[in-house]
């Protein structure tokens, strides 16, 4: 029987990351991945001769070098990588855009508080100390108990609107619990967002994911990919072994699982108690759209990223419909400060879709159902965009839904962020296994980085 | 090994973990936190690689003695020293 000190179960970005630690301190470490391809929730495939990415939009947390405490640079410094391995470039602006007015924002905070001021006149001086009470907040009091962010904005800024335009943004960008969110986890999502700011690889998700695994290989790290762990073997509260897909066992001293926490639960044979309800999934759906222009042509070369909602108030929850049309994300991944612009233009859009509507479909109504809300996400998506300057030629798309999510990451509803249910310590009923990844709580690729980076340090390592 | 070489390999690990400090001035009498952007995440990493590329085990309850590269050479040379 094959043994390792640590087994890793996923090779997603919590994963790896986990696994270079390990790898790098000597650990004898393997990581167990069902699928072909790395990357868990942000991974990359080819499709006609393209190649497109999953999860990355737009990395968060760009924090300058010289803040050495920033999440971005920790995480660089304890994998051992040199940031411009990650050939990361700022973007040209983002914006929130709603009904009555748009906000812009750059890496530049001073952007968006101009924005404020010209937009919510009378909300600019809450607004301002929001922000420092943002950026000044204490590390160390971010894990405390849940606390209303929305309680905490209304103390701050009175105008709804305005505090929806920057809830918008920050629970699309990371919130697992609907409607409101913890305090902290908003902290943690400003600064990631409009304080540290947005940057993408000219190549996508790719390039981040080849300097992890060439970092984890070279560190001596062991990755066996169509390889799932089918369940764990548990025996008076210690998980003892792994049983493979297909069979085979395999030894382990700790085990690391990114699976997720109910997900982990199930592997374990008779499961553990979770003490709580499932909590909340939140999924979603995006289409990708190539087009033949280039986005200097269409007009749409501006904004990297568009956060929208309609109507007066913006609603993030499961939605009743297949797909809620009210609010979503649109990412045009060629605005971006890439030294050569990219010649095709693509358009993402991300929505709110609901689970069940698209699980229970057979085959053909599933295809059928996806060319319907394929347009009517387009239709409302492009409210938000200025009018396109020439007929638009698409010449490839395609389109996910929770049930792809599902299908690909084995994550219970294709939850793109876990359930709401977080276990920030990692720790679980069984002494030897921890959770790393979206349940455990930090979320975005640095997050789930940090997460990594963080459970192997706590449990793993010493 | 002399106090001047154990300081140089804690300054070697150090550049290692965090490539863009400055350590061409590092007093060594003066605490590292106090000269140098290092959190707790980097400190356990000095432990880490001290085991690592040295054999050298530091308990959890002696992190306190690698407070300056001063107290680094005084805790740490007769450890190396031991090893031989």
């Amino acid at each position: 029987m094959e043994t390792y000190e640590v087994a890793i179960i996923g090779a997603g970005m919590s994963g790896l990351a986990a696994g270079i630690r390990l790898a790098h301190f000597g650990k004898k470490v393997c990581i167990f991945e069902r699928h072909n391809a790395p990357g868990g929730l942000n991974s990359f495939y080819f499709k006609d001769g393209r190649k497109y990415d999953v999860g990355l939009h737009a990395m968060t947390n760009f924090a300058d070098p010289s803040i050495k405490r920033a999440p971005l640079n920790r995480i660089l410094r304890q994998l051992r990588i040199s940031r411009e391995d990650l050939q990361l470039r700022a973007h040209k602006r983002s914006r929130v855009a709603s009904d009555a007015c748009d906000l812009t924002f750059t890496n530049d905070i001073e952007h968006l508080i101009e924005e404020v001021a010209s937009a919510f006149p009378s909300q600019k001086d809450g607004f301002i100390k929001l922000f420092e009470e943002i950026r000044d907040f204490d590390d160390r009091k971010l894990s405390g108990p849940f606390a209303s962010a929305r309680e905490k904005i209304r103390s701050f800024l009175s105008d709804p609107l305005l505090e929806d335009m920057l809830f918008c943004p920050v629970m699309y960008y990371g919130s697992s619990t609907e409607q409101d969110m913890d305090w902290g986890q908003f902290i943690i999502m400003f600064r990631s967002l409009f304080i540290e700011g947005l940057a993408r690889p000219r190549e996508g998700i790719r390039v981040i994911m080849k300097v992890l695994l060439d970092r984890y290989r070279e560190a001596g790290g062991i990755r066996r990919m169509r390889t799932g762990v089918q369940r764990i073997e548990v025996e008076g509260g210690i998980a003892k072994r792994l049983v493979l897909d297909d069979g085979e066992v395999i030894g382990a001293e700790r085990i690391l699982s990114s699976a997720g926490l109910f997900e982990t639960s199930e592997l374990c044979a008779g499961g553990f108690d979770v003490g709580e309800k499932e909590g909340t999934r939140l999924g979603f759906a995006e289409t990708i759209s190539t087009f033949e222009q280039g986005v200097d042509e269409i007009g749409w070369n501006e904004d990297a990223i568009v956060f929208f909602f309609d109507g007066s108030r913006f609603d993030y929850r499961k939605p009743n419909t297949a797909i809620d049309l009210r609010s979503g994300v649109i990412c045009m991944p060629a605005n971006f400060q890439y030294e050569e612009p990219l010649s095709e233009g693509v358009v993402r859009i991300t929505a709110l879709a609901n689970q069940e509507k698209w699980f229970n479909l057979g085959e053909s109504d599933y295809l059928e159902e996806k060319a319907k809300w394929e347009s009517r996400i387009w239709d409302s998506a492009t409210r938000f965009l200025p009018r396109a300057r020439s007929p638009l030629s698409r010449v490839a798309f395609d389109m996910f839904t929770p049930k792809t999510v599902h299908h690909f990451t084995w994550h219970k509803q294709g939850a793109i962020y876990g359930s709401s249910i977080k276990w920030k310590s990692g720790r679980t009923p069984v002494e030897n296994l921890f959770l790393c990844g979206t349940d455990q709580g930090y979320l975005g690729i640095v997050g789930a980085l940090l997460s990594g980076v963080t459970i192997a340090n706590e449990h793993a390592l010493r | 090994m002399t106090k001047d070489e154990c300081k140089q390999v804690v300054l070697d690990i150090i550049a290692e973990i965090a490539p863009d400090e400055d350590l061409s001035d590092v007093k060594p009498e003066v605490a590292l936190r106090e000269q140098l952007d290092l959190d707790s995440m980097d400190f356990l990493d000095i432990v880490m690689e001290l085991r690592k590329k040295h054999d050298i085990e530091v308990p959890e309850a002696e992190y306190g003695q690698l407070v300056s590269l001063e107290s680094c050479a005084a805790y740490l040379t007769p450890k190396f020293n031991a090893l031989v």
